[in-house]
């Protein structure tokens, strides 16, 4: 366990790494998502269908392919750019498609009469569903994007073999593959890191579950 | 009682199955013919004179191999222009062709080395364990290793090394990177990824988990340069198809041995007698050359060679 402790600096490094990227694919794949269940409820058909195709294509393919198209298809088509945007923005398109099904379920949980409601008062369809549908849903898929968050954290490990580096996961080879430190001690530092960030989100998951209950 | 007829009558497979035998026999006695005739007709690889039945002291390994008129050498399958497995099944590059210089000076045809695969990772137990006679595999010499092995050689001095696009004339050295504001790519977890770091800061150095894609990210633009061991960047410019060009200022030293079983010393003087003759009667270069020097632009000298212990 020495290992942890005499590289403390580039755990802490790559611990960093993950939660830049992580901040900012969440951020960027919660309004993403919201927006693709607005899409996916709306009362216009190219909308929904766009919504559709979108979750369909995007939820079915492996983020590994996901994440090669974006560094390898892009620079092949004339695009560049850093690998840090491609990583994050390939991660975001994945996770925003997960967040997206799971609003889509909050917002089919509010009774149909309070939709009916902000209607009948004159509310158009946008108003009705970001003042009255949205936050009642929102309490409902706190859960479900806990769990989305969770498995965005640590499909971040992936975003680190496409030219990302500095991660926590890359972390583990340049110890493990470049150092020659045995891996057993090396992992097991890497799996504490991931911790370090999961379990307070869960937490904070459950602080938010709390605040946002409503007593029936 | 009645006897079903079938239980008494011959089995009716059975003249035919005769008859099968010797078709079989027929066709592997035609493709030994063959082989034998492919093995005369061998041309690849360097011409090299082949000892007449040269003596040795009893009890050494020369002595052991020329005896036997035999060897298995251990080498790399994967290594382009070095040691790589071709379609035909033979093993071609530089460490296979210094493998035949050696093999010659013991008296055995090339024909008579069985190559035998070495990973990285196996190179030290299949010495150990006698499953190879010696190994020629890019295998540098380092002191971890030599307390496992001994080494002959070195036989040739490999390098850390940048490889950029054939139009790139910014980059001239690793020196020049940082004032290029250079993207780098290398592998993941490898010694130059950890090296290069002395010469490009970290949020310009990218890294994946094959050579091959750093190749890729270089002819597409998202990388300015590749780093590795020189060896290893003339396999990307070779399958490139040139588009790629080396530096050619190497600021690393691996030095290439021959592992044999440690404490080996007669071996070890006499595989460094066979790289000397080489090198001075020009088979040494022509070895290079028929190999690596396709793509590399100068041929090596023998580098010093290291005292046997």
């Amino acid at each position: 366990m020495d290992v942890i402790t005499d590289n403390l600096g580039l755990y802490a490094d790559g611990l960093l790494g993950t939660l830049k990227i992580c901040g900012l694919v969440a951020v960027a794949a919660l309004l993403l998502g919201i927006v693709l269940a607005g899409f996916r409820v709306s009362p216009v058909p190219p909308l929904r269908a766009v919504g559709t195709a979108y979750v369909t294509l995007v939820r079915n393919c492996p983020l590994t392919i996901v994440l090669f198209a974006f560094a390898f298809g892009l620079p092949e088509a004339g695009v560049n750019g850093s690998y840090f945007t491609f990583g994050a923005v390939g991660l975001t398109i994945y996770t925003a498609a997960f967040v997206c099904e799971a609003v889509r379920s909050g917002i089919g949980a509010v009774e149909a009469g309070q939709a009916e409601a902000a209607r009948s008062i004159g509310l158009t369809f946008g108003q009705s569903l970001r003042l009255v549908v949205l936050p009642q849903a929102i309490r409902a898929v706190i859960p479900p994007l806990g769990n989305v968050a969770i498995a965005m954290v640590k499909n971040s490990a992936i975003v680190g073999a496409f030219g990302v580096g500095g991660e926590l996961y890359s972390v583990a080879s340049t110890l493990n593959g470049a150092r020659g430190e045995p891996a057993l001690p090396v992992y097991s530092g890497v799996v504490i890191g991931y911790l370090v960030i999961i379990i307070p989100a869960g937490l904070l998951v459950l602080v938010a579950e709390k605040r946002f209950r409503v007593t029936r | 009682m009645r006897i079903p007829r079938f239980l008494i009558q011959q089995h009716p497979f059975q003249p035919h199955s005769l008859r099968r035998r010797r078709l079989v026999t027929a066709v592997l006695a035609g493709a030994v013919a063959l082989a034998a005739a492919g093995c005369g007709s061998d041309t690849t690889g360097t011409e090299t004179e082949i000892q007449d039945k040269p003596t040795f002291a009893t009890g050494t390994t020369m002595a052991k191999l020329a005896e036997a008129g035999k060897v298995t050498v251990g080498t790399k399958f994967d290594q382009p222009l070095f040691g790589l497995k071709g379609l035909n099944g033979e093993i071609a590059g530089f460490d296979a062709e210094i493998a035949k210089i050696i093999s010659a000076g013991l008296g055995i045809n090339p024909g008579d080395i069985t190559f035998v695969e070495t990973p990285s990772a196996q190179r030290e137990g299949a010495i150990q364990q006698g499953k190879v006679d010696f190994v020629v595999a890019t295998y540098t010499i380092n002191d971890k290793r030599k307390q496992l092995v001994s080494f002959a050689g070195p036989y040739y001095q490999a390098g850390q090394d940048i490889m950029v696009k054939k139009d790139n004339t910014t980059i001239t050295g690793p020196e020049s990177l940082r004032a290029a504001n250079a993207k780098v790519c290398s592998v993941s977890g490898s010694t130059p990824a950890e090296k290069i770091k002395e010469y490009v800061d970290a949020s310009n150095i990218v890294l994946f988990d094959v050579y091959s894609k750093c190749a890729d990210a270089l002819r597409t633009g998202q990388v300015d340069a590749v780093t590795t061991d020189n060896v290893v960047l003339l396999g990307l410019v070779d399958s490139s198809g040139s588009a790629f060009k080396i530096v050619g200022k190497p600021f690393t030293t691996e030095p290439y041995g021959i592992g044999i079983k440690k404490g080996d010393t007669a071996f070890c003087q006499f595989i460094d007698e066979q790289l000397t003759a080489a090198s001075a009667d020009g088979r040494y270069a022509k070895a290079w050359e028929s190999t690596a020097g396709k793509v590399a632009k100068t041929t090596p000298t023998l580098p010093t060679l290291a005292p046997c212990s």
